[in-house]
């Protein structure tokens, strides 16, 4: 029997199919249900680590004692891991490594479009590239096995359409591998330069030996068609293709490092018509314009954004290639219409939310604020608009006290945003280089106790494991002070006045500082509080709530009003309403 | 109807606003179209999304499906589950295709806040495009026995006009539904189904 399952769940079901006994990653968009899904199946390990880079150097760990592994993460955590990946590709592996590195064209949850295509060509290391899920299944397998013939990790570069598309794959019985044996190996496994170079000139050979492979590998394979037009594709782009371009010829890579010259010649040669469609950047486009072949790609199809069968389509079509109309009985798509303005839904902070008292006096208190990535970066945006800056994981302590150093004035009018599960990713050295620098800045770390804009993942300040095992909790306030910071306090982001003295107090006391606002995600822990009252006599229909960005909070008849059911009797209206209009819910309507 | 037929592609594009129940909906039909014999894909957008903002699944179905996506303008259905997301994916549903939607109305944190105003009289834009179901899910889910049923309303009134049996529907409601809400929804199934 067929299962349906995502991409992710496809590459979980994968991995445990194949043997792989320890999963490691960091959570991120698309990448995150890996791993949750990899931590269900019996018998196997599976952890988050604080970071990527930390993930892929207990994944080299766990395949040096012999282990077949799994390391997760999204496109830009591979930024993160980049450091032992360029040099695992040297020592390469005990048992099989797969690195999965979910991009997000078309940013649907990331703060930039990057093509980690191009990881694989600089690291030198293998990669697949699933199209479906039950692809993604099956490559998980093969990577494994080329990981372990070639001696090298090996990357599965998935994106969001396959990653969090569901479609059906045939689940096996799991193959229990045996741990291999590890032999101290030092001039596989010690890169010291002289090691290095050996390693250097090996990684050339595994690189020969997989560009033989690669030209017979089955997942890279032409269906011959419309010799008018043949297109070079991989991913989900192949399935665009297959609906948006029906009866054309194609050369589907599902292996697209090293690339297959000998195939590729071989396709060029049996069709009039050359064209790449990838998303993204021209990465198979270049590669074949440099065997010297006539092509064509990102000069019809764009090279940002993700892809659809319609736009496919209708760029071919203008392109002026032959593409025969879709097979669906009734042909062509209605065209669009005329529509009236239609107001965006953008995603706002939960009711509730711990962050919105923070956005909100750090928009009154008119700070420079440099910000950090999670739901808070929700928090720069209208109307609360409480951060200046969102660039990456822990770029804010950085950048706060990059500000300072280039204006010594902005360190009274600069404060650095970043929550609990993204400072121990990547905050403690950027905090650890403020105070070793002489830094004043104010630090303030959003402790909601989870990783709330992934999904609510555990990390090492919340006491649990991946696999729900008790775990120690960091102290916060003392890691803090040992990295140096002797003004230290924790406020309740949801008390205005005490935030706000905090605040103005920490920014101007010329030391370094931290605020940790503290208080439980509000998805996490639902407080039965009572919904907050409307006194309309009081009302003047001032709209100063309405900056909170509420989603329980709007203003008929020129008077507040809050919906009941939305509201979470947070209070945080309550204390902004300088009329006394808003009210605690009474105890009797408990 | 012969099965041969019941497996003509169909393209399902389901819209709302996050924690609507859109993600169980699809699931269910995702259930009964895979025991109709189906070939199936559904692809939905997982992230910030989730924060109270727009949410679209799409389902395409057919007797081999390629791309989890649906090409603007060809879709067969919209079921919506709030009218301002009806008219935002309106254009997806091709002209010979049919809109239901939920007379229900969550307004947008731009328009809570004044920024931007509610579309007014967005049936009339819809039934521009295509023939346009409204269905009040919420009142009909609340007369079950829980509001929270109102996206299974929507499915059973979807499922009335899909060619997959209806006992393969109450299958996919078992397979899905905790077992302690099954009573609510299967209730609320056939409610939007007999509409």
């Amino acid at each position: 029997m067929k299962e349906l399952m995502t991409g992710n769940e496809a590459i979980a079901r994968g991995a445990y199919e194949n043997g792989v006994t320890v999963g490691v990653g960091y959570p991120g968009t698309p990448s995150t249900e890996i791993l949750e899904n990899f931590s269900r199946y019996p018998g196997i390990k599976a952890q988050w680590a604080p970071n990527e880079k930390v993930a892929l150097e207990v994944g080299l760990g766990a395949s040096l004692a012999g282990a077949r592994v799994l390391v997760t993460m999204k496109h830009v955590g591979v930024n993160v891991a980049a450091d032992p990946l360029m040099t695992a590709a040297y020592t390469g592996v005990n048992g099989g490594l797969v690195l999965v590195s979910a991009d997000d064209p078309g940013m649907h949850s990331s703060q930039n479009e990057q093509d980690n295509r191009f990881y694989a060509r600089f690291a030198r290391i293998p990669m697949f590239e699933p199209s479906d899920s039950q692809e993604a299944l099956d490559m998980v397998g093969l990577a494994l096995q080329v990981s372990e013939d070639f001696d090298l990790p090996v990357m599965l570069r998935t994106t969001t359409r396959v990653a969090h598309s569901q479609s059906l794959v045939e689940v096996k019985e799991r193959k229990e591998i045996p741990l291999k044996p590890y032999r101290k190996d030092a001039p596989k496994w010690l890169m010291v330069p002289a090691y290095g170079r050996l390693r250097r000139q090996s990684l050339e050979e595994r690189l020969q030996r997989l560009k033989a492979y690669t030209e017979t590998t089955p997942v890279n394979f032409i269906t011959w068609g419309d010799r008018r037009v043949g297109v070079i594709t991989s991913g989900v782009s192949y399935q665009y293709v297959r609906e948006a371009m029906p009866g054309v010829s194609i050369l589907k890579l599902g292996m697209t490092h090293p690339l297959p010259e000998g195939l590729i010649r071989q396709f060029a040669a049996g069709v009039e018509k050359l064209v790449v469609v990838e998303e993204l950047d021209p990465y198979l486009e270049d590669f074949v314009r440099g065997l010297g072949l006539e092509v064509t790609g990102k000069k019809i199809f764009p090279a940002w954004n993700e892809f659809t069968p319609g736009l496919i389509r209708s760029r071919a079509v203008a392109a002026g290639l032959p593409v025969p109309a879709p097979d669906k009985e009734e042909g062509a798509a209605s065209p669009p219409r005329e529509l009236p303005p239609v107001p965006g839904r953008p995603p706002v902070l939960c009711p509730g939310c711990p962050h919105r008292g923070v956005f909100y006096v750090l928009h009154k208190l008119k700070l420079l604020v440099t910000g950090d990535i999670g739901c808070y970066t929700l928090g720069g945006l209208p109307p609360l608009e409480g951060m200046d800056t969102c660039v990456c994981m822990g770029a804010s302590i950085g950048m706060a006290h990059g500000c300072e150093l280039a204006d010594s004035t902005l360190s009274r009018r600069t404060v650095a945003v970043i929550g609990d599960s993204t400072f121990f990713h990547s905050g403690i050295t950027g905090l650890l280089n403020m105070v070793y620098n002489g830094g004043q800045g104010t630090v303030i770390i959003l402790d909601n106790r989870t990783t709330a804009m992934t999904g609510h993942q555990e990390h090492p300040g919340t006491g649990k494991t991946l696999m729900g095992e008790p775990a120690p909790a960091v102290d916060l306030e003392a890691l803090v002070r040992a990295l140096g910071v002797s003004r230290v306090r924790v406020v309740d982001p949801l008390k205005v006045a005490e935030l706000t003295q905090a605040i103005q107090e920490e920014v101007a006391c010329g030391a370094p500082s931290v605020i940790i606002a503290r208080r439980p995600c509000a998805l996490l822990h639902r407080e039965k509080r009572p919904p907050v009252m409307v006194d309309r006599e009081a009302c003047t229909g001032c709209r100063s709530c309405l900056k909170l960005g509420c989603p329980a909070i709007s203003v008929q008849d020129k008077k507040a009003a809050v919906e009941a059911i939305t509201c979470n009797g947070c209070g945080l209206c309550v204390q902004v309403c300088r009329f006394g209009a808003l009210k605690e819910g009474g105890e009797n309507n408990d | 109807m012969t099965e041969e037929a019941a497996r003509l592609p169909v393209d399902i594009l389901m819209v709302g606003v996050g924690g609507q129940g859109i993600i169980l909906a699809s699931r269910i039909l995702a259930h009964a179209a895979r025991a109709a014999g189906y070939d199936i894909k559904v692809s939905e957008i997982h992230g910030m999304a989730q924060r109270g903002g727009s949410v679209v699944t799409q389902v395409r179905l057919g007797e081999k499906v390629y791309s989890p996506l649906i090409p603007e303008g060809e879709a067969d259905v919209i079921l919506a589950f709030e009218q301002l997301e009806a008219l935002r994916w309106v254009n997806y549903v091709k002209n010979t295709g049919t809109i239901i939607v939920n007379s229900q109305v969550i307004y947008p944190v731009p328009v809570l806040a004044g920024m931007s105003r509610y579309p007014e009289n967005i049936p009339a834009h819809l039934s521009r495009r295509a023939r346009t179901i409204m269905v009040d899910a919420l009142q009909k889910a609340l007369e079950c026995g829980n509001s929270r049923a109102a996206n299974v309303v929507l499915l059973g009134s979807l499922a009335r006009r899909m060619s997959i049996p209806l006992s393969y529907w109450m299958n996919a409601l078992e397979a899905c539904v905790p077992a302690r809400y099954l009573e609510v929804n299967r209730a609320a199934f056939q409610s939007g189904y007999t509409l």
